[in-house]
This record gives C-alpha cells, sequence and structure tokens, in this order.
C-alpha cells in the first residue's frame, strides 16, 4: 500500500514535470510528428487486421447464438454493429494496442535512462520528461481517434463479410441491421474512451520507462509492468467512464 | 573554476563521499582517479548537479550550485558539457543530428549555421565523414569523439569527462586524452575528467585527485604522483606494469 502510494506520487510528479510548455516548440512538433508516425501510423496494419477477423467473428458467432425464428435476421447486423462501436474498437483495440505502444515507450525510455541519454539531455539544462513524454502523449491522444475510426470502418467491413459467407444471413438484413437504430453518441462515446485511453497507455509507459534503474533486464521489465498496468487502469476508466456516460 | 567543499553522499545508509573538498582549475585537465566503486561518478554526477548531496557546497567561479533558482541553474547547464561513459548518444539520431541537438535546442542561429558550427565540432574531433551514420554504426572510439563534439557545440567552460577511454585500444584511448587536453587549452575550460586509466595519469595528469572508497586521499600533479609517499596511491598506481617501468626509468636518471 505505501509502496503503490509512493509510486503514484512519483507518477504525479513526472507528470507535472512532463506537461509544461516545450522548450522550444520547433523541437516539441519534430518530436511530435515523429511519434505520431512511430506510435499511430505504424499500428494502423494491426488495427485493420485485429479488426476485420474479429468483425468477422463477432457476426458469425451471433448469427450461431440467435439462429431462432422469434427473433429478426437483422439482429445479428444491429448487435455486431453494437459492440464493435460500444466496444471492441475503442476498450478492446486499446487493451492490444497497450501492449504494443506501451511496450515501445517503456522500452525506448527506459533504455534511454540506462544508457545515460537522459542524464546527457538534462545536463544540457533542457526538461527531459517534457521533451521525451509530452510529445508521445500528445502524439498518441491526437491519433487514436484516427486508430478507433479505422477499426470501427474494418470492423463492420469484416462483419459485412460474414454476412456473405454465413448462410444463416444474407447481406441485406445484415445491412439493414447495420443502420437501424442508430445513435451517433456511441462513436463519440468510443472516440472519448479511448483519448483517455492513449493518455493511460503513454503516460504509465514513460512513467515505468523513465524511472527504469538497473540494466537491459530491468527495462523489460519495466515495459512488462507498464502493460500490465496501463491494461488495469484501461478496464477501470472503462467501467467508469461508461457509467458516467451511458447509465 | 569549481570549488567543492565537504562533500558527502549516502545511498540507502551507505556513505560513498566523505567529506569530499577539492579545487578544479581553468584551463587544465582535472582527473579524479581511484579503484573501481571508489565514487568517481558519484562525485562528478554531484558536482554537476545530477546527483543530490546529503551536504557540501559546489561552486562554479563562484556562483554556487545548490539551492540555485530554475533560471539561473539552466543558464549554467548551457555552459556545461558532458561525456557519459557509455557515451550517451541518441539512438534515433544520426551524428550530426546528435552534435546539432544542444545547437537546435537553445542556439537561435539559422539552420545553416547550426549545421556549419556542428560541422565544424566534428572537424575539430576528425570525424567528418561519420555525420550521416546512426551511433550503432560506429565504432566504440568514434562514439566517444562524436559525444565529444556534441559537448563542446555550444562553447561550454566546463567539461566533464566519466573515463572518456574505457573499452578503447590504447592508442585511441591516447589520441583522445589529447583531443580533451586540447580543447581544454584552446578553449580555456575547466576540465574534470574520470578514470583509472594509467596512460591518461602521466599524458594530461595536470592536477589529480585521488580517491579511495569515497575518501580523498592524495591530491598533486602527474610528475608527483610517480614520487608520492601515500601508501594508497602507491598501492593503486603500482598496480600497473607500466608505472613500475617509469618509476624505475625515473630512478635510473637520478
Ligand atoms: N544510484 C545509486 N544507488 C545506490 N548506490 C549507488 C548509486 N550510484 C552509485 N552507487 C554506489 O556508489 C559506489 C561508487 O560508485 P561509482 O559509480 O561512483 O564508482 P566509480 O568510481 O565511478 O567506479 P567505476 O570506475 O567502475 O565507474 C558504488 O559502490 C556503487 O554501488
Ligand atoms: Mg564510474
Amino acid at each position: 500500500m505505501n509502496e503503490s502510494l509512493h509510486r503514484l506520487g512519483e507518477y504525479v510528479l513526472l507528470m507535472k514535470k512532463a506537461i509544461a510548455i516545450p522548450d522550444r516548440w520547433s523541437m516539441f512538433f519534430k518530436q511530435l510528428i515523429r511519434e505520431i508516425y512511430k506510435l499511430g501510423v505504424d499500428s494502423l496494419w494491426i488495427v485493420v487486421i485485429i479488426s476485420v477477423f474479429i468483425g468477422t467473428v463477432i457476426a458469425i458467432q451471433i448469427s450461431l447464438n440467435i439462429n431462432s425464428p422469434l427473433i429478426p435476421k437483422f439482429t445479428i447486423g444491429y448487435t455486431t454493429r453494437e459492440i464493435i462501436l460500444l466496444e471492441f474498437s475503442s476498450s478492446i483495440m486499446c487493451l492490444i494496442l497497450a501492449g504494443k505502444v506501451g511496450s515501445n515507450i517503456a522500452s525506448e525510455i527506459g533504455t534511454m535512462r540506462i544508457t545515460e541519454q537522459i542524464d546527457a539531455i538534462e545536463i544540457m539544462g533542457v526538461n527531459s520528461a517534457n521533451f521525451l513524454i509530452m510529445p508521445k502523449i500528445i502524439g498518441l491522444m491526437l491519433f487514436i481517434p484516427v486508430l478507433v475510426i479505422f477499426s470501427m470502418f474494418t470492423g463492420i467491413i469484416g462483419g459485412i463479410g460474414a454476412s456473405y459467407l454465413d448462410t444463416r444471413m444474407t447481406p441485406s438484413s445484415f445491412e439493414y441491421g447495420l443502420q437501424f437504430y442508430f445513435n451517433s453518441f456511441y462513436i463519440w462515446y468510443s472516440i472519448i474512451k479511448s483519448v483517455v485511453y492513449a493518455f493511460i497507455i503513454s503516460s504509465i509507459a514513460a512513467y515505468f520507462g523513465y524511472n527504469v534503474k538497473g540494466g537491459a533486464l530491468d527495462v523489460g521489465k519495466a515495459s512488462t509492468n507498464a502493460v500490465v498496468m496501463s491494461s488495469i487502469m484501461i478496464l477501470l476508466a472503462d467501467v467508469i467512464m461508461t457509467h458516467l456516460m451511458l447509465t | 573554476m569549481i570549488e567543492v567543499k565537504n562533500l558527502t553522499k549516502s545511498f540507502e545508509g551507505r556513505t560513498v563521499l566523505h567529506n569530499i573538498s577539492a579545487v578544479f582549475e581553468t584551463g587544465k585537465t582535472n582527473l579524479i582517479i581511484g579503484r573501481s566503486g571508489s565514487g568517481k561518478t558519484v562525485l562528478l554526477k554531484n558536482s554537476i548537479g545530477l546527483i543530490q548531496p546529503d551536504s557540501g557546497e559546489i561552486f562554479y567561479d563562484g556562483r554556487k550550485l545548490i539551492g540555485m533558482g530554475k533560471k539561473e541553474l539552466n543558464i549554467l547547464r548551457r555552459e556545461m558539457g558532458m561525456l557519459f561513459q557509455g557515451s550517451a548518444l541518441f539512438d534515433s539520431m544520426t551524428v550530426l543530428e546528435n552534435v546539432m541537438f544542444p545547437l537546435d535546442m537553445f542556439s537561435n542561429d539559422s539552420y545553416k549555421e547550426r549545421e556549419k558550427r556542428a560541422m565544424f565540432c566534428l572537424e575539430r574531433v576528425n570525424l567528418l565523414d561519420a555525420e550521416h551514420l546512426y551511433p550503432s554504426e560506429i565504432s566504440g572510439g568514434m562514439m566517444k569523439r562524436a559525444a565529444i563534439a556534441r559537448a563542446i557545440a555550444l562553447k561550454p567552460r566546463y567539461l566533464f569527462c566519466d573515463e572518456p577511454n574505457s573499452g578503447l585500444d590504447p592508442k585511441t584511448a591516447l589520441l583522445i586524452d589529447d583531443l580533451i587536453h586540447d580543447i581544454t587549452v584552446e578553449y580555456k575550460m575547466t576540465t574534470i575528467i574520470n578514470t583509472h586509466d594509467m596512460n591518461s595519469v602521466i599524458n594530461i595528469g595536470e592536477n589529480i585527485i585521488f580517491i579511495k572508497e569515497g575518501i580523498k586521499e592524495w591530491q598533486g600533479d602527474k610528475h608527483q604522483v610517480i614520487n608520492s609517499n601515500n601508501e594508497a596511491l602507491n598501492d593503486f598506481i603500482f598496480a600497473s606494469d607500466l608505472f613500475k617501468k617509469v618509476k624505475k626509468a625515473g630512478n635510473h636518471k637520478s
């Protein structure tokens, strides 16, 4: 308990140091573009692949489970859409990204710590936390809505694909279901959630990386811890935000 | 001139530095020598403010480091250059970008001028053909030289080197030593070098501080170091064959 309070305090202090006016805006934007590319654009392919496949599987499994003459066929398309829009493309996608992006951030910053690159930045009179961490946080928060929208889009495409494959549904009823009782707030709800997750992933990973002590082994440990901790925090935030926004 | 007064530092109850006082002179290469684990790196990091000492004072030409305001500290930091034990070049940047980094951060010159200054520094350390390579693509000696170029890019008044020639072959090590010595004289810097390399001691030991288990045992220059009567110092330096030979040769002459 004492240990976790201590860590929480360290985390808050680090964020206070990181979130500040940059020493040089031109350098900040240069870093920002780099991070958006590395953390965001490079994650597009994995988001697309996972979303298409899961979208397909969701549609097939729902058709399997509600195969009853009492339930109209379009329910399959409707339910698939709701699952993807509400939960899959934001929370599940971000849990996956916590693994990819979180470990990347923690190991990059951790390596810079143990090879004294962070000391080298500090000694020049540059705020190292601000220089290294803020572009990652802002970059991920800016780009994650793009990933979420891509995921929604490709997930639905996967579902439509399933409606052609699976004889229990028809493409026309599936498409009718997709448009049935559509609430656009759900998209905003997902995007807002994902932006919060982006902050959680990048700031927690940065914290674990920045505070590495020791050698390469400790960098590995830090990146594992970062992924575990940010996953737990994502789930916790999911419950809280869903309660606040949907009930 | 950098002055360290009564510096004490402990980690988790274990005292690593005991009440160390020393003066590091301008325009000279000041050496801190001692066994591995004696506290050289900790002393250096305390002197530049990367670690906070438990007690003691540090003065940079009269400016008191501990308790210095943020603004003042940032100004002072821009007058410091540091060469880290493992070079600490930024992996994600080329050699040229590494050297330009402090300029990009603090200089108001145009890109062309900054690049020119960086190229000048690279030329000074004899590293002109490697500017577009990444740190992972160059040798250890080249990394050291690139790190020196980065450290002098902003024309520092104070230069700190942590084991500048560890992991280098003797010839390259001498080159690096000479380079540090030459730029120290050329730019009238106050240079502090951590080393346990006996070659460096006879080569550039203009002001030597010997530390044993966190205690300052001895201070003097390269001529005095051979003829000292300090037992701990003799123990340390005559562990090296080279020094035995130097001493023998000295005895023959006299
Ligand atoms: N951050 C730290 N936390 C705890 N102990 C430390 C820390 N940094 C250094 N020490 C301890 O202080 C002592 C002196 O370490 P230091 O790195 O100064 O040695 P050194 O003289 O530079 O050795 P080397 O020549 O091997 O670099 C060592 O016993 C080390 O374990
Ligand atoms: Mg050391």
